[in-house]
């Protein structure tokens, strides 16, 4: 047995879950009740430091508001935990961990760094090495709104079931368009690995900024605009299966009060929370491997260096988390800017136009690469 | 006849709709950018910045008792605020003024004065009542208390918070 690879994946595993996505959940929480109070001409939580006064001390220690996350944790955990009477108990308590789990899940795939030299073996940065990342994300991301129709289902009110049933349809209608669009990103890569998609990335540009290494061929500027349309759909498809702002139809407040997670309370709440976080870091880590070069440092071709020293892949790593805290930026910012779609909207929206153009893009590409490629 | 109400005509750009969710992104970004360089006018972080410079003259904060220049308290017991006060808020337990006092002539005063800080609700109409304006609402706005006792304004706390105020009314002078 590999105790090496054992124990390297173990450290990955936890380290990536626990040390990167859930503080980062944690952050974006904090980071998006900030951007919202920004955009709104409001300074947001500034308050929360460490209170040294419980502990006598004569002052506390302000950090702006930097412990937020802490004290919103620390309400969860001491809220009542809830059950209503009239729920069905075992699939309501099911429903939460339906919805986190496959968000964590999903990160499996996603390559957060390039490799790193450990005892002189290369470690690669991904937690699984699948040949089939995209579509492993799909199948599994996607099992995340069943978490939520349970959740709207169990919870046996009006409120709930409506968002449930929203979001059901809301998913396959934006799952063919999130699908078809990362079709042409897979025919221009030939390459259905995550981590190969970055480093080829890496060595001839990103998809959306082919400014080096053989990206400034005149066929991969040809490339670019079925990439931009690829780009926006799988992007606004994103938004549409992460929940977020313009397409949040299950939980929408100023309708269904709470939507899909209105009989739910304390850390089971917390819990709906989490997942939509991590979904959205995950959603971001995706569309920033597939199309923003990942890992890579931009006009810096470095992955051959990663393998011989320890330092580059530490600098992968930031690369790439803050490619995707800028993403998330991204995120925040359609949020408090774009007004809810109307439900019809939103479904005319998925069917008659992405769907379409997602569709149409894939024969573009097929025609641009045949001629391209000739 | 009949209005017609006239359709506006979209352009392109207008139809295509993507073109006004950049513009409505760019207004968001203006607004978050401004707030970070300083630029915007923000809330006023209360308990550390405090508009009480600024508070106008007419202001009316919470009622209090006051004595005059030379340390007679003013109210005379009557009683009129507490029967005006539409919340309830004042009670008064007048009692007369030992005939060896200084101030025996004038008869009454409060032996015990009441304000419920709880029932107040600022009008003012006490003070607006009062024919010997011992009675006036102060600037002070942040009237708390952990209990509903100690939100009972007493005589010693309302002469605590109202002072002194000389002038206006002579009529209880040695030297009229």
């Amino acid at each position: 047995m590999d105790w090496f690879l054992v124990l390297s994946s173990l450290i990955k595993i936890s380290g990536f879950t626990f040390l990167v996505i859930l503080p980062f959940v944690a952050l974006s929480s904090l980071a998006e009740r900030k951007v919202s109070a920004y955009i709104q001409d409001r300074v947001g939580p500034n308050r929360v430091g460490v209170p040294l006064t419980i502990f006598g001390a004569k002052k506390d220690f302000p950090l702006f508001g930097l412990i937020q996350p802490l004290a919103d944790g620390l309400k969860f955990i001491l809220k009542e935990d809830l059950t209503p009477k009239h729920v069905r108990k075992f699939y309501f308590w099911l429903a939460p961990a339906l919805t986190m789990v496959p968000a964590l899940l999903t990160c499996a795939v996603i390559p957060f760094g390039s490799y790193m030299n450990i005892g002189g073996r290369e470690v690669k940065m991904v937690i699984a090495d699948l040949n089939v990342g995209p579509l492993f994300t799909f199948a599994i991301a996607s099992l995340g709104v069943y978490g939520i129709v349970l959740a709207g289902w169990a919870s046996n009110s009006k409120y709930p079931f409506l968002g449930g049933v929203r979001s059901s349809s809301q998913m396959i209608s934006y799952e063919i368009a999130l699908g078809l669009s990362v079709v042409p990103v897979l025919m221009v890569f030939q390459e259905l690995n995550l981590g190969m998609i970055v480093e080829e990335q890496d060595k001839n540009g990103w998809l959306l900024l082919p400014l080096w290494g053989e990206g400034l061929s005149w066929q991969r500027w040809a490339l670019l605009l079925p990439m931009g349309i690829s780009f926006v759909v799988f992007t606004i498809a994103m938004f549409a299966e992460t929940n977020r702002m313009p397409f949040d139809l299950p939980e929408c407040e100023t309708e269904l009060v709470a939507g899909y997670h209105t009989e739910y309370s304390s850390m089971k709440f917390a819990m709906f929370f989490l997942g939509e976080y991590a979904a959205m870091i995950i959603g971001s880590g995706l569309i920033v491997t597939l199309f923003l070069g990942g890992w890579s440092i931009p006009f810096l071709p470095t992955a051959e260096l990663a393998k011989t020293t320890w330092w580059m892949g530490l600098l992968h790593m930031g690369c790439f988390l803050t490619k995707v805290a800028a993403f998330i930026f991204f995120f925040m910012w359609v949020r408090w800017t774009l007004p809810r779609f109307r439900f019809d909207q939103l479904m005319r929206l998925g069917w008659v136009f992405f769907f379409e153009l997602a569709l149409a893009n894939v024969f573009l590409t097929a025609l641009i690469l045949m001629i391209v490629k000739r | 006849m009949a209005y017609v109400v006239e359709r506006p005509k979209l352009s392109l750009a207008e139809k295509l709709y993507f073109p006004s969710i950049l513009k409505g992104l760019k207004i968001t970004l203006g607004h978050f950018i401004r707030l970070m360089r300083g630029r915007t006018k923000v809330t006023m972080q209360y308990p550390e910045e405090k508009w009480d410079a600024s508070l106008p003259a007419h202001y009316r904060g919470a009622p209090t008792l006051v004595t005059d220049e030379v340390g007679r308290e003013r109210c005379v017991a009557c009683q009129l605020c507490e029967f005006i006060c539409p919340p309830r808020a004042i009670t008064i337990t007048p009692e007369q003024i030992p005939t060896e006092d200084k101030w025996a002539k004038v008869e009454k005063r409060p032996r015990e004065f009441k304000i419920d800080m709880i029932r107040c609700i600022y009008c003012g109409m006490c003070e607006e009542v009062c024919p010997e304006q011992a009675i006036f609402l102060r600037k002070d706005y942040a009237i708390t208390g952990t209990t509903r006792e100690e939100m009972v304004h007493d005589k010693k706390r309302l002469y605590e918070l109202g002072g002194v105020r000389d002038g206006l009314v002579n009529k209880w002078n040695e030297l009229k």
